[in-house]
């Protein structure tokens, strides 16, 4: 059996775990993939190549000898440069981690996937120190969309996006601080999973903002996302947000009706502020749904605020012995952002932690009489790199600062969403399946539904 | 002429020994404004004297 490129994550390990490939072949095929159209999409920080193989030809002897192998067979996957894996220093999309000494062991979610079978090709690109929505990056240059390669992934797990977007791998592992998974999920036109915070594990991987970081999936099916997010999900002591709940499977679950489910639209805030792209999407979405009830979310401009406040001042504390010591080796933009969020005085974010924890009353206020809430991810389809400004309805507005104002009210409480892509035309766009917590299982539910209504999929890469 | 905040860039700067060079203050005081801003909408709002910060400590 040949491989082809858009082969999901499924069929790769249905094929190597019934012997109709091997796990070498699919370890192959992706390696050469990422070598025919990285030069180009820039994704890749780093190939581990003899690793995969290593990993990829220890399978194939698993299953000629008759072991049982695990769901994600053979399948090959990349992670986020601020993921530790075993043998690189762990960069976190900066100059001066490159200094740091090679991590001694992978970070948990690596070791989590590996255990199920799959099989780690490298690491990716991301902005620095993940304070970043573009996918921009002065050391490593900047990821690229697979659709238009002059236009931006989105950020901060910019790689993430444009690998999988680009079919490199099936299924890559990013971070979401502020919309990190979200962004270039829409951007990209693929699936992302943003768990519920405490979800999944964050141990052995780079900090940004521990109140809000989250690690997950992004993918091409819904099933690859259900795959990945199963075989991660667990205890973890080593992280200390992570929850105790057992595992609950999603796999399972996917295919059960959502006729059930009672669906409403975000308002307010998340129908302002969007190009005429994003309305389109959230309307087709919302119709294939049978969703017409639209829910405001009260104070979510100032949820967006707060979040700002809590990202700027936490990452100033972790960079400050950095921001003393190696100033001038980090982008200057965000030196310059994260030296302003170290003079924010102490009081305000404390407001902005105590907001916090009023408006996540409402939010269960709200998912008390709705159990799914639909709302863009992007206000616009993937800007021009390097674009500063885009005109929304006569005014100009700063495009960096506005691409995440929809998923950021949304992260700021932990809220578990699927970032489904809609494959407009000529670019794709994500809308958010967002639910109350714990419940990724119904947001994943969702997305299904839509994909096999055909509202939502993974575009074939145009740009390549 | 100095720019309203940038006396208390100086203090804060020297409070932290957090160095910031000339070249990088317009940048750093343009974050800072809109840093405040956005503070600034989150304290206007009001809220009980009761209310709990959001990240609780598990011991």
């Amino acid at each position: 059996m040949t491989t082809k490129p858009e082969m999901t994550a499924a069929e790769i390990a249905s094929a190597v775990a019934g012997r109709k490939m091997s796990a070498l072949d699919a370890t192959e095929a992706a390696l050469a993939r990422i070598k025919q159209h990285d030069g180009i999409l820039n994704s890749f920080t780093d190939v581990t190549a003899d690793r995969a193989r290593a990993k990829a030809r220890a399978i194939d002897a698993d299953i000629a000898a008759g072991k049982e192998v695990g769901p994600l067979a053979g399948v090959p996957f990349a992670v986020k440069n601020l993921f530790d894996v075993a043998g690189l220093p762990t960069r976190a999309g900066s100059k001066i981690n490159r200094d740091l000494a090679p991590s001694k062991r992978d970070a948990t979610l690596i070791e989590r996937m590996e255990a199920s079978g799959a099989v780690l090709v490298g690491a990716l690109n991301m902005g620095e120190y993940a304070y970043d929505f573009t996918g921009e990056n002065v050391h490593d240059g900047p990821s690229r969309n697979p659709h238009d390669t002059t236009r931006m992934t989105g950020g901060s797990s910019g790689g993430s996006g444009s690998a999988v977007g680009g079919a490199l791998v099936p299924i890559a592992l990013g971070s979401d601080t502020n919309g990190s998974i979200r962004v270039p999920s829409s951007f990209c036109g693929i699936f992302g999973l943003k768990p519920t915070y405490g979800r999944l594990s964050r141990a052995r991987s780079f900090p940004f903002v521990a109140s809000l970081d989250h690690l997950g999936p992004f993918a091409r099916s819904v099933t690859d996302l259900a795959l990945a997010y199963d075989a991660m999900q667990g205890p973890d002591a080593d992280d200390g947000a992570c929850t105790t709940r057992g595992l609950e499977p999603t796999l399972p679950l996917l295919a059960n009706p959502v006729s059930d489910l009672r669906i409403a639209i975000a308002g307010g805030h998340f129908q302002k502020n969007v190009f005429p792209e994003a309305v389109e999407a959230v309307s087709r979405v919302a119709k294939a749904l049978g969703a017409t009830k639209v829910v405001d979310v009260p104070e979510a401009s100032r949820a967006r605020a707060a979040a700002y406040v809590i990202t700027t001042t936490e990452g100033a504390s972790l960079h400050l012995d950095r921001l003393r010591k190696r100033p001038n080796d980090f982008d200057p933009a965000v030196r310059d952002r994260l030296i302003a969020g170290a003079m924010v005085p102490a009081a305000l974010v404390d407001r902005a932690q105590k907001f916090r924890r009023w408006y996540r009353a409402q939010l269960a206020e709200i998912f008390k009489t709705v159990d799914v809430l639909i709302a863009p991810a992007t206000p616009c389809t993937a800007p021009k790199l390097g674009q500063v400004n885009f005109n929304l309805d006569g005014v100009e507005l700063p495009v960096r600062a506005n691409i995440g104002i929809h998923t950021q009210p949304i992260s700021f409480i932990g809220l578990p969403v699927v970032a489904v892509p809609v494959p407009l035309e000529p670019l794709p766009i994500g809308v958010q399946i967002i639910c109350a917590p714990w419940r990724e299982d119904i947001a994943l539910r969702v997305a299904y539904a839509l994909e096999q209504m055909g509202v939502a999929s993974a575009p074939a890469p145009r740009g390549l | 002429m100095a720019e309203p905040l940038d006396e208390y860039i100086d203090a804060v700067s020297k409070a932290l020994a957090l160095p910031v060079e000339e070249a990088w203050r317009p940048a750093v005081r343009a974050n800072l404004e809109v840093s405040l801003r956005l503070a600034r909408l989150v304290d206007e709002f009001a809220l009980p004297d009761e209310t709990e910060p959001a990240p609780i400590f598990t011991a």
